[in-house]
């Protein structure tokens, strides 16, 4: 059936306005870092691009120690998301390839258990086991404690509870041991999954505020939302200019990441609805 | 499944479950506990010291006019931003799901916001609304002759909230859609058509229905996100304040955890906060079993 060319018309101007009023922050941001601030300060407020970019970018940068909280985020977003998924492959491996085995059902409910406990349920004790671990202020506490991941178990689970059966019986037939069917048949046929939950982890440990803000504190180990947070002073007039020059700074790794995984990350979204 | 690896094997399955326990057990189940224990404690003012009390703490907190506040705020707040993200989200993926030049662009520019941290996004709309530099602002201002000046105003503070939050949300949300939407078969929107349904009745009879399940599922991760998560933009822009008007949950812990040090007050806070995810769970459970969760 056709649509009427007035309907297309109407679609079209409907997303172009939907699609100006959810990135004009973006653009707004920008905008400002290019500012002087002077013109950030001036009435009415402006919008249009400076010529203090670069300026405002080599400020921001050197103000915020940029390149040591941009290591600091990329070196825990990436841990933290390998960690998840080799920890959560495995588990999952072992809940749909070995049977039945006594404890299996309490096991799984453990794991799962970690979705009714999110970080502020756990926050002052949690604290206290990284004093105790002398973990505070270091890489440790920002990666291992997030090792465990429910979402991955299930969605790995998920996806092996559909691989063919055949596969493995025709394995078994060759005498194959469980680590060698994982590693050279599994894990290929599990690419786009694994690279749906690296961007989502990747993502979620990079915006991660509440945790590195309570155990972190020396420029050593601190990370890019906490850099940038430090650069809002509580007594003085912001310069919202270098502070979005940062900002922007800081987002491109995650869109980046998100940019370039965006087409699996859809495809392994659409594979979950099919269960 | 019935084809397994042998018995011979069944080490190796304990083996590879246990990092995920030991991770689980240690730094979840065991802190979670022992919050629990720790909030029929009171700590002496240099924190050296704790002395039971019972459940001192938990009279004290619903008794408190300003935990109630903290609390009814951040329920309030959560079930408009969850309401305006997850509509907004679904008219938009309905909408570029139809067979249109530029779709792939359209989706693109409207997922972004989701590489935003919760405090990245408080910034930015901080800026945009702020009272002296914010370009929104001021046009509101000039248009409505209404000042939205959200350091003054505890009103205008909880509204900037909902905006950025809700804008974060959008793209996650829309995500899920594009690809529930892409599992809708488009044989039985074209039967439809030849029926001549009219799109709010093919979109109400057959699209919703269709994708209902991860509505529920969005629901509920967005209700939990939401809750937790805004704490990024409370501590970038308000604090709390203005006059405690945004001073949600999790910002209300935080202080009293690490700000006073009063640990056993904070821990009480974090029970009660486990009875809300825990009623959240049992919703889940009851109308959807079990599915994938994302964060």
């Amino acid at each position: 059936m056709k649509r009427k060319k007035s309907t297309t018309i109407f679609i079209h101007l409907f997303l172009i306005i939907s699609v100006f009023l959810v990135s004009f922050p973006i653009i707004y941001a920008f905008m400002v870092s290019t500012l002087n601030v002077n013109e950030v300060y001036s009435s009415p407020p402006k919008l249009q691009l400076g010529d203090n970019m670069i300026n405002n970018y080599r400020e921001a940068w050197q103000r915020s120690n940029m390149g040591k909280l941009l290591f600091n985020s990329s070196f825990i977003s990436i841990v933290t998301a390998v960690g998840k998924i080799i920890l959560s492959i495995s588990a999952a491996f072992a809940f749909v390839y070995f049977g039945e085995f006594p404890g299996k059902n309490i096991l799984f409910i453990l794991i799962l258990i970690t979705h009714m406990l999110p970080l502020p349920i756990r926050i002052v004790p949690t604290y206290q086991l990284m004093d105790n671990l002398g973990w505070l202020d270091t890489y440790y506490a920002l990666t291992i404690p997030f090792f465990a991941s429910a979402t991955g178990v299930l969605l790995f689970k998920q996806f092996y509870m559909t691989v063919p059966e055949s596969l493995l019986e025709a394995s078994l037939i060759d005498g194959i041991t469980p680590l060698r069917f994982l590693w050279s048949i599994l894990i290929p046929l599990s690419k786009s999954n694994i690279v749906a939950l690296f961007t989502i982890e990747f993502i979620w440990v990079w915006n991660q505020y509440l945790w590195p803000l309570v155990t972190t504190n020396s420029a050593r180990v601190r990370v890019v939302q906490i850099g940038l947070k430090m650069l809002i002073p509580s007594d003085a007039q912001p310069e919202w200019n270098v502070i979005m020059a940062a900002l922007i700074i800081g987002v491109i790794p995650p869109l980046l990441v998100y940019l370039t995984l965006q087409k699996s990350l859809v495809e392994g979204f659409a594979m979950q609805q099919d269960k | 499944m019935n084809s397994k690896f042998a018995k011979k094997y069944r080490y190796l399955a304990y083996l590879l479950i246990a990092p995920s326990i030991i991770i689980v057990t240690t730094f979840l189940i065991y802190p979670s506990l022992q919050s629990l224990y720790l909030s029929f404690f009171r700590s002496t003012p240099f924190g050296n010291r704790q002395i039971y009390v019972g459940i001192e703490n938990f009279q004290r907190l619903l008794t408190s006019p300003a935990y109630w506040n903290s609390l009814t705020r951040s329920l309030v707040f959560t079930a408009i931003t969850v309401f305006i993200s997850i509509s907004s989200a679904l008219i938009l993926a309905v909408v570029t799901n139809k067979k249109i030049r530029g779709a792939k662009i359209y989706k693109s520019l409207l997922i972004w916001p989701f590489a935003f941290s919760f405090a990245f996004a408080g910034i930015i709309w901080g800026v945009l609304m702020h009272p002296n530099v914010g370009i929104m602002s001021h046009y509101i201002q000039l248009i409505t002759r209404f000042e939205f000046n959200w350091i003054n105003s505890g009103t205008a503070a909880f509204i900037l909230i909902i905006i950025a939050s809700s804008w974060r949300m959008l793209g996650y949300n829309f995500i899920f859609f594009i690809a529930a939407l892409q599992n809708v078969s488009p044989e039985l929107l074209e039967a439809a058509d030849i029926d001549g349904a009219s799109p709010f009745t093919k979109f109400w009879r057959i699209t919703f229905p269709l994708i209902s399940p991860i509505t529920f599922f969005l629901l509920i991760m967005n209700t939990l996100q939401v809750f937790f998560l805004t704490f990024g933009v409370v501590d970038v822009l308000t604090q709390g304040g203005p006059a405690r008007a945004t001073d949600i949950v999790t910002y209300k812990l935080f202080r009293d955890a690490f700000l006073s040090m009063r640990t056993g007050y904070a821990s009480a806070q974090s029970i009660i906060l486990f009875v809300f995810v825990a009623v959240i769970t049992i919703i889940q459970f009851k109308y959807a079993g079990e599915k994938v969760f994302y964060q």
